[in-house]
This record gives C-alpha cells, sequence and structure tokens, in this order.
C-alpha cells in the first residue's frame, strides 16, 4: 500500500532554523526552575494563614505605615524624577555645550553605583553634621533619618530611568510640528508646553512608571539613610527582612504577597503603556 | 557677516539657562556629591589607611566571594539570554508576548522579594527545608542560595539587550546560511554571533556590574557571616553599622569603582557600536 511510504509534513519540523526546542526548552526550564516555582512558594504561603491571617498579618498599624511609606514616596519621588527627567533629557538633546557626552554618561550612575554604596553615602551626606546635612539644619529641615531621606533616595534611584526613557523619543521628534506652531504664531513656552509635552506624555508616564516600582522596592539605598523607626521611616521591604529575622515566615510573605502584586499591576500597567506610545507614533 | 540666524524652534537664552541651570545643579547635588563623597571619606585617613582597608582578611574574603558568584551567575544567565533571544527572535509560537514580559519581571519586583522566595523555598519552614537539614545540605545562608538570588535579579539583563537586537536583525541571514547547508552551531557561531557580539558584550557588562553589586536580594539569603558569606556590599554595610566609616568606604570606593569602569565601558560601546546596540540603546 501505498499509505505506508506517505510523508507526514505535520510531524517534520515547521522551522527552517534549528535549534527551536532546545532554545526554548532551557528558557522555559530555566525560567521555571528558577522564576515561577519560587514564585508559587511566596504566592501559596498566605494561604496557610488563611484570608482571616492574611488579613491580620497586613492590617497591622505598623505593616500598614510601612506600605503606605513604600508607595507614597515611591509615587512623590516618581513625580519629582519626571519634571527633572524632562528638564535634563531636553537640555541633553536639544542644546549643544561642552562636557555633554560626560554629563549624559553621569545620568546612569544610579545604576552602576551598588545600592548599599550610594546608601552609606547619600545617608552621610544629608546627616546634620553632613555636606548637605549641616546646610539645612539652621533653617531647622532634618533629611537623614527621617520620611524626607527616603525620598531623596528614591529620587536618586529613580532619575535615569525617566531621563532614559524620555532621551530616544525627544530625539525622534521631529522638529516640523514646532516649527508650525512657531509660524501659527506659538511663543516658544506654549509650544513646549502645549505641542511637545502632550507628545511625550507615554513616554513620560513609562519611565514615572518604572522609577514608582524601582523605587518603591528600593532597599540598599534607603536603610542607611532612613533611620528606619517603626511606622515611621521604615519601609515594607525592610519590614520583610525584620519579621524573617524573627522567623516570622508567613508575616513575611505576607508583605512580600502584596508587593508582589503591585509589581505585577506595574508591570501590566507598563505594557499597556507601552502599546499605548506604540500606537502613537 | 550676517548676524547668526534664529531658527523658531530655538529656545530663547532665558530659557535655555534656566533649563541648564536646573539640570546641571540637580545633576551635580543628586548623583555628582554622593560619589565625590565615597571617595573623600574612603582617602580621609590616607592612602595607606584605604589599603589596609580593602587587605583586611574579611574585606578580602567579600571579595573573593563577590567574584565567585559573579563568575557562576553571570555566564549562566549569558547563556539564558542566548536561549531566550534566539527562541523569540527567530521563531513564533503562541505566548511569545507573556514570555518576554515574564523576563522583565525581576525589574519591577522588589530585591527583597527575589531574596524572600529562595527563604521560602530552602529556608528551614520552606519547602525543601526540612529534607535539605536531613542531608545537610547548606543553600541558604551559604554560597548557592547568594548564587541563586544574584541570578534571579539579573538574568533578565543579557535577554533584554539581545532579544530587540535579534528581532531587528530578522532571520534573512540565518536562514540563507540554513539553505546553504551550515549546521545550527556553525550558523550560529559564524553568521548570528558576529552580528549580536557588541550587544552580547553589553548586556554581559551590565549584568557583570549588578551581579557584583547587588545588595538587598543577596542580604536576605546570606544570613551575615563575617569573613563567611559576606560579599563585598554587604561587607560595606556591616563596617558601616559597626561605625568602621573608612573601612566601609574603602569597600565601598573600591565598588564605585568597578561601577565608574563599567559606566565607561557601556557609553565607549554606545559610542563606537552605536549601530550593533539594541535600538534603546543609541543616541
Amino acid at each position: 500500500m501505498s499509505a505506508i511510504g506517505l510523508r507526514f509534513p505535520v510531524l517534520r519540523s515547521r522551522h527552517v532554523l534549528p535549534g527551536f526546542s532546545l532554545s526554548l526548552g532551557f528558557t522555559l526550564f530555566y525560567l521555571t526552575s528558577l522564576v515561577m516555582i519560587p514564585l508559587l512558594a511566596l504566592m501559596i504561603r498566605p494561604i496557610t494563614l488563611g484570608l482571616d491571617g492574611f488579613w491580620t498579618a497586613i492590617a497591622t498599624p505598623r505593616v500598614l505605615a510601612a506600605l503606605r511609606l513604600s508607595f507614597g514616596t515611591a509615587l512623590a519621588a516618581a513625580a519629582i524624577d519626571s519634571v527633572f527627567g524632562f528638564i535634563i533629557a531636553w537640555v541633553l538633546v536639544r542644546y549643544r555645550f561642552p562636557g555633554k557626552g560626560l554629563l549624559d554618561a553621569v545620568i546612569d550612575l544610579p545604576f552602576a553605583l551598588p545600592t548599599a554604596v550610594a546608601g552609606i553615602a547619600l545617608s552621610t551626606l544629608y546627616a546634620p553634621n553632613g555636606w548637605i546635612g549641616s546646610l539645612l539644619v539652621p533653617y531647622g529641615i532634618r533629611i537623614a533619618y527621617t520620611p524626607w531621606g527616603v525620598l531623596v533616595a528614591m529620587i536618586f534611584i529613580g532619575l535615569p530611568f525617566t531621563v532614559r526613557t524620555l532621551q530616544p523619543v525627544l530625539s525622534e521628534l521631529g522638529m516640523e510640528i514646532e516649527e508650525a506652531a512657531a509660524t501659527l504664531g506659538a511663543t516658544r513656552v506654549q509650544t513646549i508646553g502645549r505641542v511637545v509635552l502632550p507628545m511625550l506624555t507615554p513616554a513620560i508616564l513609562t519611565g514615572a512608571a518604572m522609577a514608582f516600582a524601582r523605587g518603591a522596592g528600593e532597599y540598599g539605598s534607603i536603610i542607611f539613610i532612613a533611620g528606619n523607626i517603626p511606622a515611621v521611616s521604615e519601609i515594607a521591604p525592610l519590614l520583610i527582612v525584620t519579621k524573617l529575622e524573627q522567623y516570622d515566615y508567613a508575616g513575611a510573605a505576607a508583605i512580600g504577597v502584596v508587593m508582589l502584586a503591585a509589581s505585577f499591576v506595574m508591570l501590566l500597567a507598563l505594557n499597556g503603556l507601552q502599546s499605548w506610545a506604540a500606537k502613537r507614533r | 557677516m550676517s548676524a547668526k540666524f534664529k531658527k523658531p524652534t530655538d529656545d530663547p537664552i532665558w530659557l535655555k539657562v534656566l533649563l541648564g541651570t536646573l539640570a546641571f545643579g540637580f545633576i551635580a547635588v543628586l548623583l555628582l556629591l554622593p560619589l565625590v563623597l565615597v571617595f573623600k571619606e574612603a582617602f580621609a585617613s590616607g592612602l595607606s589607611a584605604f589599603w589596609a582597608a580593602i587587605t583586611e582578611p574579611d574585606s578580602l574574603s567579600a571579595v573573593w566571594l563577590s567574584l565567585t558568584v559573579a563568575v557562576i551567575a553571570v555566564p549562566l544567565n549569558t547563556v539564558f539570554g542566548i536561549a531566550a533571544a534566539w527562541s523569540i527572535a527567530k521563531f513564533d509560537f503562541p505566548g511569545k508576548t507573556f514570555l518576554v514580559t515574564l523576563i522583565d519581571l525581576p525589574f519591577s519586583v522588589s530585591p527583597v522579594v527575589s531574596g524572600l522566595i529562595y527563604v521560602l523555598v530552602f529556608g528551614a519552614q520552606g519547602w525543601f527545608g526540612r529534607d535539605l537539614m536531613d542531608h545537610n545540605i547548606h543553600i541558604l545562608f551559604a554560597l548557592p542560595g547568594m548564587v541563586l538570588a544574584t541570578i534571579f535579579v539579573t538574568f533578565p539583563f543579557v535577554a533584554r539587550e539581545l532579544i530587540p537586537l535579534m528581532v531587528d536583525q530578522g532571520r534573512d541571514e540565518e536562514e540563507a546560511a540554513a539553505t546553504l547547508g551550515a549546521s545550527g552551531l556553525g550558523t550560529f557561531l559564524r553568521v548570528t554571533l558576529p552580528n549580536i557580539k557588541w550587544g552580547l558584550l553589553y548586556g554581559i557588562l551590565l549584568c557583570n556590574a549588578r551581579a557584583l553589586g547587588e545588595f538587598g536580594a543577596v542580604s536576605v539569603v546570606s544570613g551575615h557571616i563575617r569573613g563567611v558569606t559576606n560579599t563585598m556590599p554587604l561587607h560595606v554595610e556591616l563596617l558601616y553599622n559597626n561605625y568602621d566609616y573608612v573601612g566601609a568606604f574603602s569597600v565601598a570606593a573600591l565598588l564605585a569603582m568597578l561601577g565608574l569602569i563599567t559606566l565607561a565601558l557601556k557609553s565607549l560601546l554606545e559610542w563606537r557600536y552605536a549601530d550593533e546596540l539594541a535600538a534603546a540603546h543609541r543616541h
């Protein structure tokens, strides 16, 4: 029978290039064993507490204050980083001046400097006897060991995200629209505020979301400057560490789950922003 | 000579001065001052005190441990990055977008949570904690745990650089090579690798910098045993909390130098090989 000689095209590889099963198989194995399984361990941990137990672990004044501090301050830091991120990106893309390359490279310092190094440097700088802290003491302003210290550290760590997401978008922006606005009688400030800024909105929001996500989860650069006073300047990641040191795994996991859920939401928001930005182009 | 022609899209001089001052001032105070302070404090008691602080046995063991962790984690993440980019850029399969999103996950997860998940798997009250203890296997508060936490935090770097780069480059060259009879490995080594080598180096550079500098995730799983499970960043914390500021800033300066070298190499790659990096880094 000729049926025996039939080739089944379905069974043959549909790909011209080799290595599909190998590369995807390794990728999935790596992600499953190193990421998915440990994340699963975190996500199902609060189940041992039950819904009531989970709620009691989260709804203590100390935990709520820590979550409010981490997320609230991260939001403020992201807003400040967006403003200065726009100014810095504008200066770097539109103006010509000597030392521009160096200034551009310096933006990445918070990425390049390990967080512990940034942490002890910021703490020393803003302490009451530090270079900046001592200038503020006469005015009764204290930054280190207060929630303001948390804000400073989060602004530091988030700045590269806002500058680096704006820069490429800004340099791709054609001059024609701005020329049109000028021709129609707009002043330069009007053009920037009402023509350029609206076009940059997706990029500004993307950068802000990244700075927010980084700030809310940040640990190393904050714990030195924060002073870590419970319910005042204690961030949520530090509370996780404290609970682990007290062998309160379930309590640590409960805060961890809240933070992880926030990360997923941010990831979805970032994906949404990116497709919005892609549509606009 | 006529006066310089002013374009309508040029900012007025007062705006240039205002924005320029704000940008320079913000960068100088927020970013540069901390860096200057690290080196000033490190050398506050002279070069010999700096040298003594970083060659002290506990510091040297911290340097050694950091390098060991990076030497294991970075190559593994490099292989992962290449595999992930090859499968995503050269083939179509369902769930691809989800996979790309998943690779981004560590960037939005707190480093402390990244350490916590391994404590919940391998810790005394964790999934495998009891079994590991019975067999006297140490993962937490030992090298394997620190490597795992570092891998989690740094695995996106190579993949994130290679995926957009290889998607941009398409499949034509590889398909031509395959049609002409090249083997899979030969295609990768002679066709793909030359196209992505600078992007690959860029990703490895960032991955390595983060691996050496990671603090939060490693801190959770290390147990902070001085001279045994203290990496360089953890040693900085320990010295600082013991009021040994010269010691803390000396090790910090060493880390800052590594960071500056990374930054210089990164800028060099962006400037020299801009066309061969992922589009996001060309500016």
